[in-house]
């Protein structure tokens, strides 16, 4: 079956610097996938050059199987759907408005329609009139995340969709991208939270500088070599009855 | 207030503006006079609302109205409540394609000079679709624009000092100051051919406006054809406050106040700011035309000077509001 993203010894240059040097990543339906890395080893920077926001020096980037230089922006957007890390919001529209911008495609009324179960979906049913700049950040995320939904995607994407978040919507939003991989949708996640990643992740890809450092389940992608390799940090994944936690410390502390 | 309640009411407004405008004046009419106006528009009476007054007032209320269409465009395109035709340079660029055509003697030319400040106005605004293609930060085309504005400002600097004669520097200087005293039914239809084309282009790209509240790369992974329509907006801004330039030099800050206005009652979703804003721009420019005229100086007002003197503390107070927002 093919993968809905396939991204292939991706290289991508940022001023001086190769942010992405030779990076591979792949996402099938029904998949949640996690993408670690301390800052700056290019997550974000292998996400917008998978998805063409940035151009790629070298290597290829596949959506469902096809070249993403082949496909139209609107045949890309109904293969793809993107979260970015920056939560700004330009103007104070209802969220209903904003989720709805998640399907362009859709008739007015239909899109508003979707919006409006999504919204539900991540728990802000009764709040579709409420201003998006009169919410609390939380609420805001949430808004973004039903707007994520709504482009009703096979592949969602969300750069970290849980900085930020108190604990209660940090698990909440990974409970909503597990739920949209249990129907069907493959989603490629970044998190910083190495317990949230062992806890919700089926795979787990593991970055340093540029290149792939890991790529598995979470107990091999976060074994104690690669926590030590990548992170320097000593100390691994301890099952607890309410799943794994990553119990890690710094050297010598 | 609704959305289309509200329009209804700019547009009432706008009516009776446009209506007291014609009906005050340095001659003074009765009813008969506006009876007689209108069976027979050659008599004196008639010359004097036909072909003074009323192509005065909808040259006002037609250049309100692409100014604020235009601000409402920018500020959708930037995501910042301070962009107006001013800020992308276009109306600085502008007015020095007029000044170059005044200080060559093109004056007495038919059209000479509108047509030196519409290509002054699309080049700045080439130069804009250009750089907004290449730098997709509203921050960094803000910058690029006041860059823009600044140089044009310092070549209009220019060609007032180098000019021979003490004349041009006068008409370059009345230019500046923008007025739409003594225009004619012409004037106005020259007017309304580049704005047309630029409200079409605007409100094409309307959508393209609402996806860029999410910000640019939301936008660019939408589905929408992103790089035509934010090409749409700046070449139809630039269109709109070219024009308005063309014909009627630089009249500041309607662009900017306009679409500030109507948030309040129409939403902030940009697209839906659009009709509103060029309502509400010809109705501020008609009333500040209107002032201009009847506020009793020994000489008559500068149109650019009255929406400049309302327009500039106005700005102050959106940028500290804007700055506090963006600091929160």
């Amino acid at each position: 079956m093919t993968a809905a993203w396939t991204i292939e010894n991706l290289v991508v240059r940022q001023g001086d610097r190769l942010a992405v040097n030779g990076a591979s990543l792949s996402a099938a339906a029904g998949e949640l996938v996690g993408v670690l890395g301390p800052n700056g080893s290019g997550k974000t920077t292998l996400l917008r050059g998978g998805l063409g926001l940035l151009k790629a020096e070298a290597g290829t980037a596949r959506l469902a199987g096809h070249a993403l230089q082949g496909l139209s922006e609107a045949a890309r957007a109904r293969l793809a759907g993107y979260l970015p890390q920056e939560r700004r919001i330009g103007w104070n529209l209802g969220s209903l408005e904003i989720a709805a911008l998640g399907a362009p495609d859709l008739p007015p009324a239909r899109a508003r329609a979707v919006a409006a179960d999504m919204l539900e979906r991540v728990g802000l049913a009764g709040f579709e009139a409420r201003g998006v700049l009169e919410m609390s950040g939380g609420e805001r995320a949430r808004v973004l995340l039903a707007r994520l939904l709504a482009t009703r995607a096979p592949l969602l994407v969300a750069d970290e969709p849980a900085a930020g978040l108190d604990p209660d919507a940090q698990l909440l939003t990974l409970d909503l991208l597990r739920g949209e991989a249990a129907r069907g949708a493959a989603v490629v996640v970044t998190l910083h939270d190495l317990t949230l990643a062992a806890r919700f992740c089926d795979r787990l890809v593991v970055m340093s500088h540029g290149r792939i450092a890991a790529d598995g389940p979470p107990a091999t992608a976060l074994a104690s070599a690669v926590l030590s390799a990548v992170f320097g940090l000593e100390g691994g994944l301890v099952d607890t009855p309410s799943g794994p936690v990553a119990a890690v410390r710094r050297p010598g502390r | 207030m609704s959305g289309r309640r509200g329009l209804v009411l700019l547009a009432a407004l706008l009516l009776a503006a446009a209506l007291l405008a014609v009906m005050i004046g340095e001659t003074p009419l009765g009813a008969s006079d506006y009876l007689a106006a209108l069976t027979r528009p050659g008599s004196p009476v008639g010359e004097i609302l036909w072909t003074i007054r009323a192509p005065r007032v909808v040259m006002a209320g037609l250049i309100g109205a692409a100014l604020g269409l235009a601000g409402a465009a920018l500020q959708g395109l930037l995501r910042n409540p301070l962009a107006d035709p001013g800020v992308l340079g276009v109306s600085a660029s502008s007015g020095l394609g007029a000044g170059l055509a005044i200080a060559l003697g093109l004056a007495a030319v038919p059209g000479a000079i509108e047509i030196a400040a519409l290509v002054g106005a699309l080049a700045a605004g080439v130069l804009v679709v250009v750089l907004a293609a290449r730098f997709r930060e509203p921050e960094t085309l803000i910058l690029l624009g006041v860059s823009i504005s600044a140089f044009a400002g310092a070549l209009s600097a220019l060609v007032f000092n180098l000019s021979p004669s003490p004349v041009t520097t006068a008409e370059v200087l009345t230019w500046m100051l923008g007025s739409v005293a003594n225009r004619d039914w012409p004037d106005v239809a020259m007017t309304l051919a580049p704005a047309s084309i630029g409200a079409l282009l605007v409100v094409w790209s309307a959508r393209g406006l609402t996806m860029l509240t999410l910000g640019e790369e939301t936008a660019a992974l939408s589905g929408l054809p992103m790089a035509r329509l934010r090409a749409a907006a700046v070449a139809g801004a630039s269109l709109l406050a070219g024009a308005a330039v063309a014909a009627a030099g630089i009249i500041g800050f309607v662009g900017l106040a306009a679409p500030h206005l109507v948030r309040r009652g129409a939403g902030e979703d940009p697209a839906r700011t659009l009709l509103p804003s060029a309502l509400a721009g010809a109705l501020l420019l008609v009333l500040a035309d209107l002032a201009a005229r009847v506020i009793p100086t020994e000489q008559e007002l500068k149109l650019g000077v009255v929406t400049a003197l309302f327009g500039a503390p106005l700005f102050a107070l959106v940028a500290w509001r804007a700055a506090r927002s963006w600091r929160a």
